[in-house]
């Protein structure tokens, strides 16, 4: 079990592509860490790269505190399961379990111990004889973590393992992981483009998009304060809902009317008129006569026809559309492209939003509601850098406690603190 | 889907039809060889005197005696070096980037579709020259270098059917790539090899031209190119049973190699390694 540090890691491919840029990412022993984002972010380049398979263009990667950056896998002793799980077809559960023991040339007792300890904890003990085309999807993909754990090497490193997996059997996988990684403490690194996973699984999980890491904190951190559009929009299910506003002080002219910020959500805003784009999570809609007096005095509400009420028995989901703009900018289009659903909705007039309700909501399908908005948590982004402008202001604040927050702000560790300074100087 | 009695009744006489295109030359091959030579020529599908005479007669013949020793040894080295060179160029085809690639690709398919026939004098002359001539080697060479196209255009196919993964399992397992191409990948291939491995002796098994060229003594004769030297036992009598009988011979231990290899060709071998 290891620390590991990526300090400045890049990686360009020979034709020139830049796939992973300048990432810093200190994973703490025993730590579960996510790596999340669209196709082709960099999440699993940066993951070869630690495991080996990757040859590391600039910058340095530690594992345990030793330079591992021209280390063979076999020396950096890391554990990966594949995202197709990589079995072994000629061999038995028991052989594809074993086979890192026997190259390690550990005596065949302690082999059989450590296999039939792996079985044990993965439920593979009445299987250990079969080969890997005769299990069930489930069962090859326990063998994969079984592989991984039978020696205890510095860190696990999973590469979308459970995206093959139907659904149900990946939510219940998803528990076995935590639990499993609870268990064991092993330092772990876990790639997935599912935002579900990345927000149940991880201590902290690392968006990416474009090669770069975005930000790094602990989920309910990235949801309730994300800094920019992408990590806002690539976090929360179902997604956040955008909207293109004018903003002149703390006053937002949007497609759901004058909105007023809170005080100090309004501070990143300078007096001028600008456009802006506003966040609003679908549970920072409600129900009007569900909420308290109190409450709705520091929000504002809005009249819509709902078009398409889903009642999931704890919520309801109310979708209404509004007139105006669809918001539009690149770090949107990035999430709608890796989500398919760029070229849905451009015919129909105005912008669908959806409000997630309280359960005893009388909302009903063609009929008009009132709505109230939270407005203590409205997120104002710029359209064209993406920058959450709500937060700017609070992270300057108390810049102490965004301490994880912004990753390219806050370096890693004290020896990058002495070289980013001069940098952020320049800037 | 279903095949209607029409679709079955269809593709059974199709079948018939192929088979006996492709059988009755071989039964006719094998009925010459049973007959006597006073029935050689009375039409009959079935020889109405049987005899063994005509294959007691060239197994008395050291022409094909030595001819078939040779044979044997040639086509099993040329096969074995064949499939050995063959699999490395196929693996570093099918799973490494470098420089020329293409090149080799290209280069092997020309040397595939090079007639022999043209080679054949300048390497007369050659051979003479260096020695190689009515040599083991001298066979050997060109049947490996006209096997090779065809072994690294298989096996790379098999190759490529490896998923990439299990070797960078095998990695961070702890292999050397030594031991991961050892352990993982040549048992996975191993059906490959082997398929590789049927077509390239056919190749070399059945090969006349360079057979008849490069040799003129029982040194290095192979089979086919020995029985254009049968005689009869007369100079008036053709020895049409005899060669029958030669090519009957010749026939036998190809059937059993192909029946061997193909017990190890297991379909599905892979299967399970990556979800499908």
């Amino acid at each position: 079990m290891a620390e590991i540090v990526l300090d400045h890691v890049t990686k360009r491919f020979p034709d020139g592509a830049l796939a992973v840029n300048d990432v810093n990412l200190t994973i703490a022993d025993g730590e579960f860490v996510i790596l999340v984002g669209p196709s082709g972010c960099g999440k699993s380049t940066t993951l070869n790269m630690i495991a080996g398979l990757e040859d590391i263009s600039d910058g340095q990667l530690r594992i345990g505190g030793e330079v591992a950056n021209d280390k063979t896998p076999r020396d950096r002793d890391i554990g990966m399961v594949f995202q197709n799980y990589a079995l072994y077809p000629h061999m038995t559960v028991r052989e594809n379990m074993a086979f890192s023991l026997k190259l390690a040339k550990e005596n065949p007792e302690k082999i059989k111990e450590r296999v039939d300890w792996a079985a044990d904890i993965l439920d593979l003990t009445a299987h250990l004889d079969r080969k890997p085309s005769q299990l069930s999807g489930g069962q090859r993909q326990r063998v994969a973590m079984g592989r991984v754990i039978v020696r205890t090497p510095n860190a696990f490193l999973m590469d979308e393992p459970l995206s093959n997996l139907d659904a149900k059997l990946r939510v219940q996988m998803r528990t076995e992981v935590s639990r499993l990684q609870k268990r064991l403490g092993t330092t772990t690194v876990y790639v997935t483009h599912d935002q579900v996973e990345a927000m149940t699984l991880g201590d902290r999980v690392a968006v990416m998009r474009g090669g770069e890491i975005q930000q790094v904190d602990r989920p309910e951190v990235l949801y309730e304060t994300p800094i920019n559009l992408f990590v806002a929009g690539c976090i929360g299910s179902p997604a956040m809902n955008f909207l293109a506003a004018r903003a002149k002080g703390g006053v937002l002219q949007t497609p759901l009317g004058e909105l007023k910020l809170p005080a100090d959500r309004a501070r990143g805003l300078d007096g001028g008129e600008r456009e802006v784009i506003i966040g609003i999570r679908p549970e920072h809609f409600e129900d009007v006569s569900l909420v308290g007096d109190e409450k709705r005095d520091r929000g504002a509400t809005v009249t819509a026809k709902i078009d398409l009420l889903e009642s999931l028995g704890s919520d309801k989901f109310a979708y209404f559309t509004v007139q105006g703009e669809r918001a539009t900018a690149e770090h949107l289009q990035e999430l709608a492209a890796d989500a398919g659903t760029s070229d849905l909705g451009a015919a129909e007039e105005g912008v669908q939003v959806t409000a997630r309700l309280d359960a005893g909501s009388q909302a009903a399908e063609d009929e008009e509601l009132e709505i109230w908005i939270d407005l203590d948590k409205i997120h104002v982004f710029d359209p064209d850098s993406g920058e959450n402008l709500t937060l700017a202001d609070t992270a300057r604040s108390n810049g102490s406690e965004a301490e994880t927050t912004v990753q390219r702000a806050v370096p890693a560790t004290a020896e990058d603190a002495e070289r980013a300074e001069p940098e952020a100087k320049t800037e | 889907m279903r095949s209607t009695p029409r679709q079955k009744i269809g593709w059974g006489i199709a079948n018939v039809v192929v088979l006996v295109i492709a059988a009755v030359p071989v039964l006719w091959l094998v009925s010459l060889s049973f007959k006597d030579p006073s029935t050689l020529t009375d039409g009959s599908f079935y020889p109405k005197k049987w005899t063994f005479e005509n294959y007691r007669g060239i197994f008395d013949q050291p022409l094909f005696t030595h001819a078939l020793v040779n044979s044997i040894g040639i086509a099993i080295i040329a096969t074995v070096l064949g499939v050995a060179f063959g699999a490395m160029a196929a693996y570093a085809v099918a799973r490494l980037e470098f420089g020329g690639k293409q090149i080799l690709i290209a280069s092997a398919l020309l040397i595939a579709m090079f007639p022999p026939i043209a080679l054949v004098n300048p390497m007369f002359n050659l051979w003479r020259q260096i020695g190689l001539f009515d040599t083991w080697p001298g066979l050997i060479i060109p049947y490996m270098t006209f096997s090779l196209p065809l072994a690294i255009y298989t096996l790379s196919a098999f190759f490529r059917e490896i998923p990439w993964d299990l070797e960078r399992a095998a990695a961070l397992d702890g292999a050397t790539p030594l031991q991961a191409f050892r352990r993982v990948i040549v048992p996975l291939a191993a059906p490959g090899v082997f398929t590789t491995a049927i077509l390239v002796f056919l190749y070399c098994w059945s090969d006349f031209v360079f057979a008849i060229s490069l040799t003129s003594t029982n040194n290095a004769r192979t089979v086919p190119a020995a029985i254009a030297f049968f005689t009869g036992a007369s100079q008036f009598q053709q020895p049409t049973g005899s060669i029958a009988a030669a090519a009957v011979v010749i026939t036998i231990p190809v059937a059993i190699v192909v029946l061997l290899f193909q017990r190890r060709i297991v379909a599905g071998l892979t299967a399970g390694a990556v979800k499908g």
